[in-house]
């Protein structure tokens, strides 16, 4: 199955400030009620983008200036929680293509390579800088480049990490690992027969 | 040098290396549920596959189901999900505990139950709190729905290894304070975000004397540490629970099993990557005022005041946390009114949860205008709980007793919090909107607090409130 490299993000962005982000917030367990993942766009956050009655809050996913980013800022522990992939799914689905964060939950940062949506780590001065900068000027593009592992927005520019498996899958085209996984048949076979208990 | 039982289990399991670096990893044992896998086998039926060991592949229904009556979905969709795992067990030759079976329950209830989760194994499920299945001494795990996918295709996953930090806690735990209490001590001490990149090991003698229940309680909330795994080595606890069970080894091949899954305990000296030693006296009744699993404070503490934090980040995220609580800071924790109090979860949904909270509820009543529902973790558990009268306790308490599933933890069923109420919860999240209402307030605790909350109608003491003086403490 070919996949396409995944060697550099440009876009958009858009500053959701806080830590320990949930899988709860980002898709509420109501929206888990699916057999599919096809209805999930634009449900990404949605208890914190209205309120009850269903007015908008004003969040900045919903701010005009911001309409169309790709990319998405965030604290650390982005993602914890439940293990649900609608989350990912939301966030992907409503047109992200990669988060940058002060630090990533395990199974959101898994679930999100698995589609193709990098998550790269930055520290919190760098990532609260570029927040200013989108902040005050919208529509100016920022790329991601996982070659370099560096973040470009006008004069700004800094480091960027992510385990080496996550950027090696995702610049090689391999970040659904199914096809590696079903070509080592033989060898999933032989370590099953060493388990007495499978 | 010795090794972990977690760096044991992971080489037993290692089918081979990938290309990206990451390892191929044997899943001996695979659980699943209604809501994370019906997408899973919607891929491998668009890719034309077939679950490779449906044998080691384990279904029940537990996160939809209604708790008033079982067999009535709320909805067309509770209903399709239902069905969508009806199907796919039935196509695949997986085994399911439908609700017909006497055996359903919540994931994590029913594997220890039937004996399928066993020491020295590796479990996947599409569920965050399949890190409960460590007290076995399994390498157990959350994974998302792609990965579900993997496991039903290969059996296998693509996984990095894990660093093991022990996590040591000695001496007797003082009368009115819990398994529960142990999970948010070391969630508040470590932080929500402590553990990524870690599997916990447990350890100590509070650990050695504790239940496989109790073990469960901690194991399951490794994951609101930060950690994707926890485990307690196995031991005789271990091995006494499983003996029986209808999946657990037999007669005949019993005592080769014990010797295989000793062998699996970590070596004396063996290298952690982190030691964390916690003084079991230390340990209070604990209670969450925040939206995230951290914040907590032992019953007698006041709420952190955002002006006296550390700093601007924490002060922001006090800040935020307070104003979703509508609770001040600087205040009390004793004293806060409720409007819902839960008992149950994968967490604390198990016989002895609802025997230690019958205990002490027996012979008080749930505080007027509070909504009290007790809801065992499976049919199994419901039924020894009302073998023993636990049932009739609770309901001449003023609880309604419920049927088995996930029910108020998530709220993905009719169970959920209305408005901006309150509720005294033993299960293990309280994020903004976790209960089902997107203003519903959670405070996590033991189920005794629960019961000493429900009767009080406020967040109270369960030592003051039901009068333990430790002469006739249950808890081991």
């Amino acid at each position: 199955m070919a996949l396409d490299k995944i060697t550099s993000i440009t876009g958009t962005a858009v500053h959701l400030p806080g830590a320990d982000i949930d899988t709860d917030r980002i898709i509420p367990a109501r929206y888990l009620k699916c057999v599919t993942f096809d209805d999930l766009a634009d449900k990404h956050f949605h208890d914190v983008r209205y309120d009850p009655e269903g007015n908008a809050t004003g969040h900045p996913l919903d701010d005009p200036r911001f309409k169309g980013a790709s990319i998405m800022l965030s604290g650390p522990n982005f993602g914890c929680g439940s293990s649900r992939e609608h989350a990912p799914q939301a966030i992907y689905r409503s047109g992200f293509r990669a988060i940058i964060a002060e630090s990533f939950a395990e199974i959101f940062f898994g679930n999100s390579t698995t589609l193709g949506m990098p998550c790269l780590s930055a520290s919190r001065e760098d990532i609260d800088a570029l927040g200013a900068v989108i902040g005050n000027a919208p529509a100016t593009e920022v790329t991601i480049d996982l070659e370099a592992m560096e973040v470009t927005c006008g004069e700004t520019r800094f480091a960027i990490t992510m385990p080496g498996s996550a950027r090696h899958a995702l610049t090689a085209g391999r970040w659904d690992p199914i096809q590696e996984l079903l070509d080592n048949e033989g060898q999933i076979t032989a370590a099953g027969e060493a388990l007495p208990y499978v | 040098m010795g090794k972990t039982l977690y760096q044991k289990v992971w080489d037993a399991h290692t089918v081979g290396t990938l290309s990206d670096g990451r390892t191929q990893l044997f899943i001996g044992t695979h659980l699943i549920h209604e809501v994370t896998s019906p997408q899973a086998f919607g891929m491998i039926r668009d890719l034309g596959l077939q679950v490779k060991y449906p044998h080691r592949t384990f279904a029940t229904v537990d996160h939809i189901v209604p708790t008033v009556d079982q067999d009535a979905p709320a909805d067309p969709l509770a209903a399709e999900m239902m069905d969508a795992l009806r199907r796919n067990a039935d196509d695949f030759g997986v085994t399911y505990f439908d609700l017909g079976s006497g055996k359903q329950g919540i994931v994590h209830v029913v594997g220890p139950e039937q004996g399928i989760t066993q020491p020295g194994t590796t479990i996947a499920c599409g569920d965050s709190h399949t890190a409960t299945h460590g007290a076995f001494g399994a390498i157990a795990f959350g994974i998302g729905t792609t990965q579900v996918r993997d496991v039903l295709a290969t059996q296998t996953i693509a996984m990095e290894s894990l660093k093991v930090r022990l996590i040591k806690v000695d001496g007797p735990l003082k009368p009115g304070v819990y398994a529960k209490d142990v999970a948010l001590d070391i969630i508040r001490r470590l932080g929500a975000n402590g553990g990524i990149g870690y599997a916990y090991e447990y350890g100590g003698s509070t650990f050695d004397n504790f239940s496989m229940e109790e073990r469960m309680t901690v194991c399951n909330m490794s994951i609101e540490g930060g950690a994707r795994c926890g485990y307690v080595n196995p031991d005789e606890k271990t091995f006494a629970f499983l003996k029986g069970r209808p999946y657990a080894p037999g007669e005949d091949e019993w005592d080769a099993a014990i010797e295989r899954w000793q062998s699996f305990a970590s070596d004396p000296d063996a290298d952690y990557d982190d030691l964390i030693e916690i003084d079991a006296a230390d340990i209070e009744p604990t209670v969450t005022w925040g939206i995230s699993p951290d914040q907590g404070i032992s019953i007698s503490e006041t709420i952190p005041d955002p002006a006296e934090a550390g700093s601007e980040a924490l002060r922001a995220s006090y800040r935020e946390a307070l104003d979703y609580m509508q609770l001040p800071g600087g205040t009390p924790i004793k004293g806060v009114k409720i409007d819902v109090a839960f008992i149950g979860s994968c967490t604390n949904g198990r016989l002895r949860d609802f025997r230690e909270a019958a205990r002490f509820l027996k012979g008080h009543r749930v505080a007027p205008g509070v909504k009290a529902i007790a809801v065992p973790g499976s049919q199994i558990t419901a039924v020894q709980c009302e073998q023993e009268g636990l049932d009739r306790i609770f309901e001449e308490a003023g609880f309604e007793w419920r049927a088995a599933g996930c029910s108020m933890c998530l709220a993905m069923n009719p169970d959920k919090l209305v408005g901006d109420q309150v509720c005294a919860s033993s299960s293990n999240r309280n994020f903004k909107g976790r209960q089902g209402s997107p203003i519903g307030r959670t405070l996590l605790m033991s189920p005794v607090m629960v019961c000493a909350a429900a009767v009080k109608g406020e967040v109270a003491d369960a030592r003051e409130v039901f009068e333990v003086d430790g002469s006739d403490s249950a808890v081991a």
